[in-house]
């Protein structure tokens, strides 16, 4: 594979301020969303970045569009650093990465039509003007699999699924190299997640996409993505690709995530061994010191509470934030 | 085999709006055994939450109405049952859990008062004693300091404790069936796991038999003896856990079942999808109702809609055609 690298994320760190007063607010406390992530997207990959909700998953995908300014740390896009850039420089950055939502119901205005929904982004960055526009419409509507003849529609005359793929067409009009999906399935019906990880497969075929791929779904991360990034309260705990992750996970809580993960054989079912977390996430206000996982650590040693892991390399492309590996 | 506990016998649902009527229900028949796990797997708007929430009559009527059907509970059809008489039964013999265990709990009330309250209410225990059993029932789902828990409020506990809680408050008074509406939906995969380990002990520590309602074929795999698959209304496979998942004969399942990515697949392989939108249920088809959908469709399934037909003693389907050979079926 080409391993250029399309977009180096460095020590990223998200910290929202929980502020009390009216007048005179005061910060009494941090909510250590994003607590310091670090890896690379290869131009033509899909990277999936997994995690139960909390983990602070999505706010890493919107920090890297610089939706939310990170606290620190670098996110460096086709060799440029997002974080130092605003206005117009950042504006023409985006038409590079776009984002797909979650929730095809609140991510589309419901009082514009399919046809202004798709052209908007064209219109913001001055792209394809007059006639061209129209027929750029209707070229995204073909490639998601629209009919072309419904651009005159609004949202609510569409079902879930070809909501998500108006929401992939606007993603797909200013043609991105990166496009950052936030659980692009999860709201979506089991028999219609197939059609639509289908067709973003496809067009990663036809048109060299990289995604980032945010999701809560282990097995559907795995099945779309060539590596796999395990993010748990704020931190990335195990990166590798998506064979090994589930051939040999070695971070205690990657291991607990895959055993979790029901398979839809019922032989396969009888005969796994499961490995049950004790309790609930921590709140990541206060996230323990160390290592972040060590509450809920079968494997929890006294270093654990004293020092924070490194996130190291174990063998070429594996990386690992666990004292014990 | 155990003795019949419920049998469900056509059971037809509608629901009235401004455009006509929603078949949502059309003619549910299935049985449940004492101490088996029944499976009801289905997507949005297939009908399986309806089903079991018209046989406990906890739709509003209107907008709903029952129009056909019997469901026999130990000789009491539970669609004539008195509203006195299904009120005794749902605080006892048949309890419900239900997906959202955020607005499930009433906020102003302690966890206690909740989940003791069918004893209060049913079985005429004092405070004192409900409240002591309470918090034995919450300790045996795993939450830890019972005992002071019990004057905590919804909110002080977290979306998988406020689960455990509900899985409390409907084993409580014992009951004969379980109803679980897809409990682990609104849960992360590990709390997800922590829930459907403890409904397992629970099953075999108490006995009961459960239904349980979800669109996740990976948790009911692990989970259930029993599968039925339901589309538009209508159960379209009926089958052992096992002869579903090694054997599927619908053209549905198959579907669904393709077009899930297997965690444990050693190489990428392209999803099956299921083409197409399930069908508006504003009419009763006259036709098969996944006919829009299916890649096996025949002449036949466009004029009648297939009953379920037996292909072993343990499993049935509503398809004309073996997808194994692409023909009908004799």
């Amino acid at each position: 594979m080409n391993q250029r690298t399309l977009l180096q994320v460095e020590n990223l760190v998200v910290h929202f301020p929980i502020q009390k007063g009216f007048l005179f607010q005061k910060t009494v406390a941090v909510v250590h969303a994003v607590d310091g992530v670090t890896f690379q997207i290869h131009q033509g990959e899909t990277l999936g970045l997994v995690g139960e909700s909390g983990c602070g998953k999505s706010t890493t995908g919107r920090a890297i569009i610089q939706l939310q300014r990170p606290t620190s740390g670098k996110v460096v896009f086709e060799g440029h650093d997002l974080t130092v850039m605003d206005g117009e420089d950042l504006r023409r950055m985006r038409r590079r990465m776009q984002m797909i939502f979650q929730d095809p119901y609140s991510s589309l205005n419901p009082r514009m039509t399919v046809h202004q929904l798709v052209s908007e982004p064209m219109a913001i960055h001055h792209l394809y003007p007059g006639k061209a526009r129209t027929e750029r419409v209707a070229e995204l509507l073909n490639m998601v699999g629209l009919n072309p003849a419904f651009a005159n529609r609004y949202p609510h005359e569409f079902s879930g699924g070809q909501r998500q793929r108006i929401g992939i067409a606007r993603a797909l009009a200013l043609e991105p190299s990166l496009v950052i999906c936030d659980e692009p399935i999860s709201a979506l019906d089991v028999s219609i997640q197939a059609q639509v990880v289908n067709l973003l497969e496809d067009l990663q075929e036809s048109l060299g996409l990289t995604y980032l791929m945010i999701a809560h779904d282990l097995s559907m991360v795995r099945h779309i993505s060539d590596r796999v990034a395990v993010m748990y309260l704020g931190i990335i705990v195990e990166l590798t690709d998506s064979a090994t992750l589930y051939r040999k996970p070695l971070h205690p809580y990657t291991q607990a995530l895959l055993s979790a993960v029901p398979i839809p054989d019922p032989k396969a079912e009888r005969k796994r061994q499961r490995i049950i977390l004790q309790g609930d996430v921590p709140s990541p206000i206060h996230p323990p010191s160390g290592c972040h996982f060590r509450t809920r650590c079968p494997l929890a040693a006294a270093i654990c509470t004293e020092l924070e892991p490194e996130f190291r390399e174990v063998s070429p492309g594996h990386w690992v934030a666990c004292h014990m590996v | 085999m155990t003795a019949l506990l419920l049998d469900v016998q056509d059971l037809e649902t509608r629901f009235k709006t401004r455009d006509g009527y929603i078949h949502a229900v059309n003619g549910v028949s299935f049985q449940l055994r004492e101490h088996e796990t029944l499976g009801i797997v289905g997507e949005s708007g297939c009908g399986k939450s309806v089903t079991m929430m018209s046989l406990l009559r906890l739709i509003p009527s209107p907008p709903s109405e029952v129009v056909n059907g019997r469901a026999f509970y130990r000789q009491i059809d539970l669609l004539k049952a008195s509203d006195d008489e299904i009120r005794r039964l749902r605080g006892s013999e048949l309890s419900m859990i239900f997906q959202d265990p955020m607005t499930s709990f009433n906020p102003v009330l302690t966890i206690g008062a909740q989940v003791a309250e069918p004893l209060t209410i049913h079985r005429g225990f004092s405070q004192e004693e409900a409240m002591e059993k309470a918090a034995e029932m919450l300790s045996l789902v795993g939450i830890p300091n019972a005992r002071e828990r019990l004057n905590n409020y919804p909110h002080q506990f977290s979306g998988g404790m406020r689960q455990r809680a509900m899985i409390a408050m409907a084993l409580i008074s014992s009951p004969k069936i379980l109803i679980a509406d897809e409990p682990t939906t609104a849960l992360d995969v590990t709390i997800q796991a922590q829930i459907v380990d403890l409904i397992r002990e629970l099953r075999n520590e108490l006995g009961m038999a459960i239904i349980w309602i979800t669109h996740d074929l990976g948790v009911i795999a692990g989970l259930a003896e029993r599968v039925m698959v339901m589309y538009a209304g209508y159960i379209v496979e009926e089958a052992t856990v096992d002869d579903l998942y090694d054997h599927p004969q619908h053209p549905y399942s198959i579907g669904l079942l393709g077009s899930l990515p297997r965690l444990d697949a050693s190489k990428r392989h392209r999803l099956i999808s299921i083409d197409g939108l399930p069908p508006i249920l504003t009419q009763k088809p006259a036709y098969c109702p996944f006919l829009d959908r299916c890649r096996y469709a025949i002449e036949r399934c466009r004029k009648a809609n297939p009953p379920l037909l037996e292909i072993s003693p343990t499993h049935r389907a509503a398809c004309w055609v073996n997808p194994k050979t692409g023909k009908e079926r004799l």
